[in-house]
């Protein structure tokens, strides 16, 4: 059964895909975008929400996170997270595979694809694992698990640390024409780590993490995806080196997409400080270099896309002493409002790009569904406002999770309206 | 007025004065433990615990004489036989201490930060006893004394910390007090065992031992763990101790008398040799002596007692 039409009226229309920036109302009909741009007239039963003042997107959508769905239902479970990025609003969530038992097979596929149809809220695809239970040595079936609806491969949460295994799965997934999503760290160089590596991990007496571990790692990836043609993506950079090795990569036309977190691009080292559980998180938060670098790159595309790596964790872990506190934070319902606080207010993005970074790039790069506001495409928008003020209340979240550094923080910037498929899934209260 | 406020957690957080005050606090306590009857009443009635999540010898001794020095009632607990083997978490067993009313809390602990969780979930007032290889302010304190004992000032003074700086809660403390009273400080060591960003600290940073000599007025040689050759830090204890070693011949070539500290407990022929630490330049039982009466200073002044009464609360028996 269809959706009843949904007429956006009277937005900021902005569609960096189909180059769209004008104020004019969005007919969605039949799980479709049926008209967009000048005055549409109101349809027979139509909802119309009006959207004057605010912006009116293509459906976020965020290639990273984890949703803990099976395994640790204690944490999150695939439908308050896909809740969650609803009112975060994203309209797609790519859920990573480092489940318990991990996602490596099609009948695991197809229960993330089900329970994320079940939860009625952001579309949810999941990502299958490289090899299986992650354990870095199998490939796991790559074909079954697209054949199941995968969209990409991934051991994130752990480096695929032998590079034959890294460059077989990326030979293997040119068959399949899906990007490899590697989680970059050299387990050696990282182990034990707790903090970025540098002033404030000598001074506060915690095993630091150095840039190299990444950076090696980026490189590896980057020298296999020339010589296999295949399609490296990588997860969370964040490091001004890793910045450097990717825009050599991309020079060269190698096949490379790269990620970069809110949190990397928002917060430095310095928010340890006081041995601060929620700025615990893997990789690292860097130095003030680093942020900057990555927000260049960020604004000249060299960073692809903008994703969350939402990591929830049971307060009782994070109450602990840091270094036996879990790495990850809540990200999906942070996100949007950190981007617009850090990059888009003070100007070192626009909300073109912004779109662009966190709807189409994510859409096209993993040749997912949506991102753009194209007659015709899937119905999945997003409308914010990009202005009004509001402040991180944890308890307020839909995600179970809770663990966040940006509570009690001002952010600029909300989701009112999430809708996919042309279904009205979230709406501010 | 300067006072310690709730907690003793870091070196770092403290201001030149604030050093100074335990340091001052520190001289009339001394002589308690000078006395047949070591004992005086200024903490009677205060109950403190004991806190060890890792092994520790002298300085839980160190701080159970001060405790027991001071008339204070207190308890023991460490790892082995208590809670944490069946997995309380930390959080519990701070909620656990309040409960039972207790006034102060000792510390130490595996984990870097250990001492600032607890401190800031319980009002009691918390001693960091040595948190992974974060600080050891007690013991940053007694080097300190120890020295100023001997200089009268640490302005202008060179001080060299030795050995594994990475891993050393004592490197840190003392890099902090040091230079806050306005000595010069070095770290001498391999550079697999310094932070890679030790220099930003403000300390000069020397890779040979027999440089290190040359320069300093004091060196504070730090424990090598036998573990750090295990972990693949350095190749060997022997290699260390001919690279390192502070040794006799190395001394003997010094341009000048050069005060030998150690933190305990030493490896004697690996990064110290006998004859150093039992030499005439060695202050290290100094060192284990003002212990106790750094530890009873701060137990007074975090206690609340004015710092200017120290040489009263002596007397009074």
């Amino acid at each position: 059964m269809s959706p009843r039409d949904v007429l956006l009226t009277g937005g900021r229309l902005l569609d960096p895909s189909s180059g769209l920036d004008a104020v004019g109302d969005l007919l969605l009909s039949g799980g479709k975008i049926e008209a967009v741009g000048g005055r549409v007239g109101r349809p027979d039963g139509a909802e119309v929400v009006d959207c004057a003042g605010l912006v009116v997107a293509p459906g976020l959508v965020d290639v990273h996170c984890h949703l803990r769905e099976p395994g640790r239902e204690d944490v999150e479970t695939i439908a308050t997270g896909a809740r969650a990025a609803a009112a975060g609003g994203f309209t797609a969530v790519c859920a990573m595979p480092n489940t318990d038992p991990v996602t490596d097979n099609q009948a695991a596929v197809g229960f993330v694809l089900e329970q994320g149809r079940a939860a009625r809220a952001a579309r949810v695809h999941p990502i299958g694992a490289i090899s299986i239970g992650q354990a870095g040595e199998r490939l796991a079936e790559f074909g079954e698990m697209v054949g199941a609806g995968a969209v990409a491969v991934s051991d994130d949460g752990k480096p695929v640390v032998s590079s034959q295994l890294m460059r077989t799965a990326l030979e293997y997934a040119r068959t399949f024409d899906i990007p490899v999503a590697d989680h970059c760290e050299d387990p050696t160089l990282a182990a034990g780590g707790a903090m970025n590596e540098g002033v404030v991990s000598a001074r506060m007496g915690l095993r630091g993490i150095p840039s190299e571990a990444e950076e090696i790692m980026a490189i590896r990836d980057i020298l296999l995806a020339r010589r296999t043609g295949g399609h490296v993506h990588l997860c969370h950079m964040s490091t001004k080196g890793s910045v450097e090795l990717i825009r050599w990569g991309k020079e060269r036309g190698i096949r490379v997409t790269a990620e970069a977190c809110p949190h990397h691009l928002s917060l430095t080292e310095e928010a340890v400080e006081g041995y601060d559980t929620h700025a615990k998180m893997n990789p690292p938060l860097r130095t003030a270099a680093d942020v900057e670098a990555l927000r260049d790159a960020v604004r000249d595309g060299t960073i692809d896309l903008l994703a969350t790596d939402h990591a929830p964790h049971h307060n009782d872990e994070k109450q602990r002493a840091f270094a036996d506190a879990p790495n990850g934070i809540v990200g999906l319902e942070t996100a949007l409002a950190v981007n617009l606080t850090w990059l888009v207010k003070p100007g070192i993005i626009g909300l073109g790009t912004l779109v662009e970074r966190m709807s189409c790039a994510p859409a096209r790069i993993f040749r997912l569904p949506g991102g753009t506001l194209r007659r015709g495409a899937v119905a999945d928008v997003t409308v914010f406002d990009a202005g009004s003020e509001w402040n991180v209340d944890p308890a307020s979240f839909l995600t179970k999770g809770r663990n966040t550094p940006y509570r009690g923080m001002t952010l600029t910037g909300r989701a009112r309206y999430t809708v996919v498929g042309g279904t009205l899934v979230f709406r501010a209260g | 007025m300067t006072s310690l406020g709730k907690d003793l957690l870091a070196l770092e957080r403290l201001s030149a004065e604030q050093i100074s005050l335990v340091l001052d606090t520190a001289g009339p306590f001394k002589e308690i433990s000078e006395r047949a009857i070591k004992k005086v009443p200024t903490l009677r009635g205060a109950t403190i615990v004991n806190l060890f999540f890792e092994p520790s010898t002298r300085t839980r001794i160190s701080f159970e004489f001060a405790e027991k020095r001071m008339s204070a009632d207190t308890v023991n607990v460490a790892t082995a036989g208590s809670s944490v083997t069946k997995g309380e978490t930390l959080v519990d067993t701070a909620r656990n201490l309040e409960a039972m009313r207790i006034d102060m809390v000792v510390i130490r602990h595996t984990s870097s930060g250990a001492a600032q969780f607890l401190a800031e979930r319980i009002e009691s007032n918390v001693i960091n006893a040595g948190d992974g290889t974060h600080e050891h302010p007690t013991q940053g304190l007694l080097d300190i004394l120890t020295l100023r004992d001997r200089w009268g000032t640490l302005t202008g003074k060179r001080v060299c910390i030795c050995g594994d700086v990475l891993h050393s809660r004592v490197a840190r403390s003392n890099i902090w007090g040091l230079t806050k009273l306005g000595a010069e400080v070095a770290v001498c060591g391999p550079r697999s065992l310094l932070p890679s960003a030790i220099a930003d600290l403000g300390v000069t940073v020397f890779d040979r031992i027999e440089a290190a000599i040359e320069w300093a007025d004091a060196l504070n040689v730090l424990r090598l763990q036998l573990e750090r050759m295990l972990g693949g830090f350095i190749p060997s204890l022997r290699e260390y101790n001919r690279v390192f070693g502070v040794t006799r011949e190395r001394l003997e070539r010094a341009p000048r008398d050069i005060i030998i500290m150690h933190p305990g407990p030493m490896n004697r022929g690996v990064e110290i040799d006998s004859d150093v630490a039992d030499g005439p330049h060695s202050v290290i039982l100094d060192q284990v002596t003002n212990g106790v009466a750094i530890r009873m200073a701060v137990l007074y002044l975090l206690a609340g007692n004015p710092p200017g009464l120290a040489d009263a609360a002596k007397g009074a028996v």
